[in-house]
């Protein structure tokens, strides 16, 4: 690593001919480095998903595998489902509360430890922890804590706090909110983590020079420190949004979607549509459908960012 | 990295790659070396894959009952347990259906009897009939032929009934309701009456009811209903496509579980089977309509029956059997046959019946075992299913492909929240249309 790094310096340096220079085992190996890793992707990422689209285009629809061309049809009666149509509005709906409480909790959590006062590290660890945990943990958890009959609800009982006692996970109207809830605990400390990066990487002049010209900490917030973090905005938007996009583990074990289709997503439905119902051709057309969902998301941001590593 | 034009991102992108690469260098080298011992490993003889999902308190100890039977039999076999945990199978099944299509099966699987096996892997051709064996064995004189008739298709037997479970049964707190002077309810008026009552005698919700996990414990509330409502022959045609779900039977079962709704508890979604029966061993229900799995659970949290409990068939279907069977079945390409076929003469035994069933909480599949193994309940279950009318169970695959029954578990779920009669039917029908017309 540390001669072909030293190799490269020389070769920036001389960028007349550098193509015409290279020893022609110079050009071969790192193709062959990269070639394993080339070759798997190609295969086990972009082959299966060519698989899974040629899976939705035919009417494989039993344990028996059936390759009839049925065109777009199974895609025609996805969208006619009523189950679909309300994982669509779910998902929507779970990505604003998700998002909007990740980006709330977590500027708000970064701003307050930004004040670099004491105990701040101890803090910034306590939240950054949820993280670590998988979302099959946070959900278990969160599970036993929304239980109508034990966790928070008695615990407002004892408080005195009757009225504000809720179904959570078993209310229709609730469920949604309820799963946003564990959710937003999980990922909130990792929105923290990148704006608490933005922060410290705001130069302090610029806040001194506004405060020269008399701005007061909330104009400074919202006329400086906040235009700055957009970058890292983008960025948790992005991050966050396909993972909620996404999201399987903590619906499937906090709720498997109830009560009804109240918190169903379309990823619990591919599962359950292929692995419990044998549909294969209409889970692989769901598939299809969630990565079109999380392309118009990432493919402007990738975009996005590969412009800017070039002009850099 | 001894460069200054690398820039932070390049470094992280880069090392990023780098870590990618290796990570996928390392998988693909575990995969070649998974290829490779899985290939090695099959020569052998000498070992037996057990696939199942029974993995709870009771069941799991009937099968290592089981286990024991055949390593007496077979002492050189190596028996490997591949159960997987998961209610009613869900999780076991979609391994199992990822391992069938792989080509990988197990060398035995437990699957409920009928339709689950038979419109899945038996129309893909991936499982061998075990017809000889239970000629062989004389299965005929020992199973009844209504069992038989649900595991065999195209005149051939493809699974061996280990055990019958009754899906079909009332359970209720005998001292409460005794306390408040209400009876087991026959039918299904009885048992809106009995509810009304014992709401008004101060118990809140009388009836427990859990539907975490896919709603299946409501569809068997429907299919019991069904039963009630249209009888044995109607629930068989109506359930293989040759009745409508709009019918009025359909929408009377219907009809009667939104009569019972305003008298359970609100947070189905959040409790299981086994949490509803601890409702009713504390007293804040009566009435559990569930199969006698629940008599297993009651009697291990030490509750004694016709004492502490009470079941009586569901209501309105007395003189009926709600059947769930689970089997065992012999797949093509199991890599040791032989053994398998000796496990599956262990499961049809009378011996291996008598050391499951105990422990297991449901009553054998064979006639012949001697009742006085079994408790006070399991012996009246014994005697009825003797006589009973056997109908197969949609809910836990028996009368109706996995497609159909899970269809009906969402429509069960939709239709605790509308509570919508013809809404539900209608959803029924399209589901019936659409799954069952060309089974």
């Amino acid at each position: 690593m540390a001669t072909a790094s030293a190799q490269r310096v020389v070769v920036e340096r001389l960028p007349k001919s550098r193509s015409l220079r290279l020893p022609p085992w110079e050009k071969i190996t790192p193709l062959l480095l990269v070639s394993p890793s080339v070759i798997l992707i190609a295969v086990f990422v972009y082959g299966f998903i060519g698989a899974t689209i040629r899976t939705s285009l035919v009417r494989w629809n039993s344990a028996l595998p059936d390759y009839t061309f049925v065109g777009l049809h199974n895609y025609q009666r996805l969208f006619q489902l009523e189950r679909f149509q309300a994982d669509l509005v779910n998902t929507v709906h779970f990505t604003a509360i998700f998002l909007a409480g990740c980006i709330v909790l977590g500027l708000g959590t970064a701003v307050l430890l930004d004040q670099r006062l004491r105990g701040t590290l101890f803090f910034q660890n306590v939240y950054m922890y949820p993280l670590a945990l998988s979302f099959v943990v946070t959900g278990t958890v969160w599970r036993w804590i929304l239980n109508p009959n034990s966790g928070v609800n008695v615990i407002l009982d004892n408080l005195h706090l009757g009225f504000l006692k809720s179904g959570w996970l078993t209310d229709t109207h609730t469920a949604l909110n309820s799963l946003g809830i564990a959710a937003v605990w999980q990922m909130s400390g990792f929105c923290m983590a990148m704006f608490l990066a933005g922060l410290r990487g705001i130069p302090e002049e610029l806040r001194e020079a506004a405060r020269v010209d008399g701005a007061n900490e909330w104009q400074l917030f919202w006329r400086i420190t906040f235009p700055l973090l957009r970058p890292i905005t983008l960025s948790a938007v992005i991050i966050l949004g396909h993972i909620s996009l996404k999201i399987f583990d903590l619906v499937y074990v906090m709720t498997f979607g109830g009560p009804g289709y109240a918190t169903d997503m379309p990823s619990l439905y591919m599962w359950v549509a292929t692995f419990a119902q044998f549909l294969y051709s209409r889970g692989a057309a769901i598939a299809v459908v969630l990565l079109l969902m999380v392309a118009v998301l990432i493919v402007p941001y990738l975009v996005w960012n590969l412009r800017g590593e070039t002009e850099q | 990295m001894g460069n200054e034009r690398w820039s932070r991102r390049k470094f992280v992108s880069r090392a990023g790659k780098t870590a990618g690469a290796a990570f996928l260098g390392l998988s693909f080298a575990d995969f070649l070396a998974a290829c490779g011992t899985s290939t090695s490993g099959t020569s052998g003889s000498g070992k037996l894959e057990i696939f199942s999902w029974w993995t709870g308190p009771g069941e799991k100890d009937g099968l290592a009952e089981m286990f024991k039977i055949y390593t007496k039999k077979y002492p050189s076999v190596t028996i490997t347990n591949s159960a997987v945990a998961g209610g009613a199978g869900s999780t076991a099944k979609a391994v199992l259906a990822t391992r069938m299509q792989g080509g990988n099966p197990p060398d035995s699987f437990q699957v409920h009897a009928g339709q689950e096996l038979i419109s899945s892997w038996v129309k893909a051709s991936k499982m061998e009939p075990i017809t000889s064996i239970w000629n062989s064995e004389g299965w005929d004189s020992k199973i009844p032929k209504d069992l038989k008739d649900i595991v065999s298709s195209n005149g051939d037997v493809w699974s061996v009934p280990v055990n019958v479970h009754r899906g079909n049964a009332l359970w209720y707190n005998k001292k409460l309701l005794d306390s408040k002077s209400v009876n087991p309810p026959q039918s299904a008026e009885d048992m809106t009456s009995a509810l009304s009552q014992l709401k008004a005698k101060g118990i809140t919700t009388p009836l427990a009811l859990a539907s975490k996990g896919g709603n299946w414990q409501v569809q068997m509330l429907l299919e019991n209903n069904i039963l009630a409502s249209g009888g044995a022959d109607f629930y068989k045609n109506v359930m293989s496509g040759k009745a409508s779900f709009t019918d009025s039977k359909v929408t009377q079962a219907l009809t009667w579980i939104k009569q019972w709704l305003p008298y359970a508890n609100s947070d189905s979604s959040a409790i299981d089977w086994d949490e509803a029966d601890n409702r009713l061993i504390a007293g804040t229900a009566v009435f559990h309509i569930m199969g006698d799995w629940a008599k297993g659970d009651f009697t291990s949290k030490n509750w004694v029956p016709n004492t502490d409990f009470g079941a009586v068939p569901s209501p309105g279907t007395t003189g009926k059997y709600m059947i769930v069977c689970d089997t065992f079945g012999l797949p093509k390409g199991a890599k040791d046959r032989d053994n398998a076929v000796g496990w599956l003469k262990v499961c049809g035994s009378q011996e291996g019946q008598a050391a499951f069933n105990p422990k297991k909480g449901s009553i054998p599949a064979r006639t012949d075992v001697p009742a006085s193994l079994f408790d006070a309940i399991a012996q009246q279950f014994m005697a009825e299913f003797k006589t009973d009318t056997l109908v197969p169970s949609s809910a836990h695959g028996s009368a109706t492909p996995p497609n159909f029954a899970s269809g009906v578990n969402d429509e069960m779920g939709q239709f605790l929240q509308n509570k919508d009669v013809t809404k539900t039917a209608s959803n029924l029908q399209k589901l019936s249309d659409e799954f069952l017309k060309t089974a």
